[in-house]
């Protein structure tokens, strides 16, 4: 609290985080005693990154898109399958779990699940006390005064330090795991779609919570979230997921104006619109078929199944992640027909094979329905 | 159906209610499981009914010196002339026996309660031996997996697999029948269910997101298997323990009645009524023992049972009918 409030919102910050090329693929395994591997779910496939401190990066994409699983490669929970996390020049992508201790005192996580991620049958007290107690910061009164001023700092009463989590509200539960993420005064936080499970009035009071501690402490954020409206309002650069790839990646507002991707659009034409007059006006984008199963995604571009604007290239190269028609370097699409300003996906058809189209594997599909989030 | 629950609730709050509106918030209790177990325990008649048998029993034990000072026979002390009949059988119930004696002209009460502490000495500290190896290797079964698992699972499936009573007679033959080994046999073969159990548990605990949020601060598997997954199989630890009692007493009777545990003269239930056998004629021989082991066992059950009901979530259901009924 005592840091004087140099927020660097402006991406001009040093490289904080930088993945390159991550990949982490879950390995299906069938029968019991003779193990064999049938396949792997390739969740995150070749994702690269970079987050500049003091900004917030939100992350967006349908579930199963490996947003989550992408999550905890960057705090190691998961080892990778390939690629490399850099963090603060430190390559941290095969750090044993000894060497990893100080990284993760920076490197911090919030959860989705506010019920799922406090332990029911410890009290508050030590929950947020956790992190001070791993790794032997302080003891006794004097953690419990630490833990009480991290409570008061999410505006938790600090009264409640003995009482157990299923005694408060899915808010107050989501502020208990904020308090235990800076407990350890971190420098980036993961925050794995922090408000998704709480009610909308709760939502906002969390985020402008996460708002505040950024301004005041000076975190970084990667903000994970299927809620456009939220990522908007909350982050400084938006990369758009989609079956494991980033397939747009631009400054929160140019994204929202002017978004490049294809499914960027669609994603952008679902946001619920408040006035139901515009709302009816307003034609829908709506895609064809389902996300494919991410043990077998599509070749070529992974959207082109679904793709109103899908070519026959399309389905051999897979485009790079760069910028596309006259758009700033900030500003990457992984598209080989970026959408122009002002048009009209809806009327577009894609011109394929109709073998290739998600209407027709729909039906071919088998039932790999595997998810992962 | 929830009305008199809330106004037993309100009652139990009294304290609080004196105090002004301001801290309403202060009148509704927190309640851990272990809290709301304990009050519905209470309340359960059977339950209670058994804790009062145990709680006699164990009494039975810690006063088997003064028992036998009160009668005046010592526990191996044998009254050939008083305590038997003239072709040597055993006597019947009366003044100076109150159980009887028995085909050594022994006081049978004597006997009976210093049985008791055999009996429930070895039922105890099996069940804790078992329950903390059971506890332990499931834990590390469970959280640590991969190779670990294989192992300590496998160690669980061969155990099980054993037979016990070849396996004690064969272990007795060879160093002897004692109650440290009668002990260490029941242990043995009782460790593995509890293994398996919380194995089972750990297995979905570890999945949950809080275990996860410990290792993304850094916490070593040790603490998460000790600090985070252990207290939440705890509940399940106290029930398996209070089911596995019994049926430790009941194998340490088994054992002795063989002639596998606890070594004569010193008396345990299982070989009171081993020497019963032989005399027919003489019940009561027969039905003290007996009857003590068969209470015993039919007490830690039902308290068992009930201590498993009280911390089943959807207990309270049943708990708010019985109150109603």
């Amino acid at each position: 609290m005592s840091e004087p409030a140099a927020v660097q919102r402006e991406p001009s910050g040093e490289v904080l985080l930088e993945l390159t090329d991550v990949v982490k693929h879950f390995p299906i395994r069938s029968g019991s005693l003779l193990r064999r591997d049938a396949g792997s779910v390739k969740a995150v496939d070749g994702v690269s990154l970079t987050v500049r401190s003091g900004e917030t990066l939100g992350l967006v994409g349908e579930t199963g898109c490996g947003k989550s699983t992408l999550a905890r490669c960057i705090t190691r929970l998961y080892d990778l399958t390939a690629g490399k996390v850099v963090f603060e020049g430190q390559d941290i992508t095969k750090l044993s779990a000894r060497a990893m201790r100080p990284v993760r005192s920076k490197v911090q996580m919030i959860f989705q699940d506010p019920y799922g991620s406090l332990n029911p049958r410890r009290r508050v007290g030590s929950i947020i006390g956790d992190p001070f107690a791993i790794h032997r910061i302080a003891s006794g009164d004097d953690r419990k005064r630490r833990v009480q001023e991290l409570m008061e700092m999410v505006g938790l009463n600090p009264e409640h330090y003995n009482r157990f989590p299923a005694e408060f509200s899915g808010g107050q539960r989501q502020r208990i795991g904020v308090a235990r993420a800076l407990a350890l005064r971190p420098k980036l936080i993961v925050c794995d779609e922090p408000v998704s499970a709480l009610d909308v009035s709760i939502q906002a009071q969390v985020i402008n919570l996460l708002a505040d501690l950024q301004s005041e402490l000076g975190l970084t954020y990667i903000f994970i979230a299927h809620d456009l409206s939220v990522v908007r309002h909350v982050s400084d650069r938006v990369a758009v997921m989609y079956l494991g790839k980033v397939v747009e990646l631009s400054p929160s507002e140019r994204l929202y104006h002017h978004p490049r991707h294809p499914y960027t659009n669609a994603l952008l034409s679902a946001v619920p619109v408040p006035d139901p007059d515009l709302s009816d006006s307003r034609e829908r984008l709506i895609l064809a078929g389902d996300v494919p199963s991410p043990t077998n995604p599509p070749t070529g571009c992974r959207f082109h199944p679904r793709c109103p604007k899908a070519r026959p290239n399309c389905v051999e190269d897979d485009p790079s992640l760069t910028a596309r028609l006259d758009d700033e370097p900030s500003h990457q699409t992984a598209c080989h027909y970026p959408v122009v300003d002002g048009e009209d996906l809806t009327a577009a058809r894609p011109q394929l094979p109709s073998s290739q189209r998600a209407e027709d594997l729909v039906a071919t599909r088998s039932t790999e329905g595997s998810e992962t989030s | 159906m929830t009305q008199p629950l809330e106004t037993e609730l309100l009652a139990e709050g009294d304290l609080d209610a004196e105090l002004p509106p301001t801290s309403g918030a202060a009148a509704i209790e927190g309640r851990s499981p272990y809290k709301l177990a304990w009050l519905r325990i209470r309340r359960d008649r059977v339950a209670m009914a058994s804790a009062i048998v145990i709680i006699l029993i164990a009494l039975l034990a810690i006063l088997a010196p003064v028992i036998a000072h009160l009668t005046g026979h010592g526990v191996d002390q044998e009254f050939h002339r008083i305590g038997e009949n003239l072709d040597g059988s055993p006597k019947g119930p009366g003044h100076i026996f109150l159980w009887g004696t028995d085909d050594q002209g022994r006081d049978l009460l004597v006997r009976c309660a210093y049985g008791a502490r055999v009996s429930l000495e070895a039922g105890l500290i099996a069940t804790a031996i078992a329950v903390f190896i059971g506890t332990t290797v499931g834990l590390a079964a469970g959280y640590l997996g991969k190779i670990v698992d294989t192992l300590l699972s496998r160690t669980i499936d061969l155990v099980l697999a054993l037979p016990y009573l070849l396996f004690a007679i064969a272990l007795v033959a060879v160093v002897g029948p004692s109650l440290r080994i009668a002990i260490a046999v029941i242990a043995f073969f009782s460790w593995a269910s509890v293994g398996r159990i919380i194995r089972g548990q750990v297995l979905s605990l570890r999945e949950r997101e809080f275990v996860e949020a410990a290792r993304s601060l850094g916490a070593s598997s040790t603490r998460i298997m000790f600090v985070d997954v252990l207290p939440n199989v705890l509940a399940q630890v106290v029930v398996l323990s209070s089911l596995l009692i019994p049926s430790a007493i009941v194998f340490e009777a088994t054992l002795s009645y063989l002639g596998l545990g606890v070594p004569p003269p010193t008396p345990s239930w299982g070989n009171i009524i081993a020497g019963a056998q032989t005399y027919t004629e003489a019940w009561w021989f027969l039905v003290f023992p007996g009857v003590l082991l068969l209470m015993t066992t039919l007490a830690f059950n039902l308290l068992g049972d009930a201590i498993r009901d009280a911390f089943d979530p959807r207990g309270d259901q049943n708990f708010a009918r019985a109150k109603k009924g």
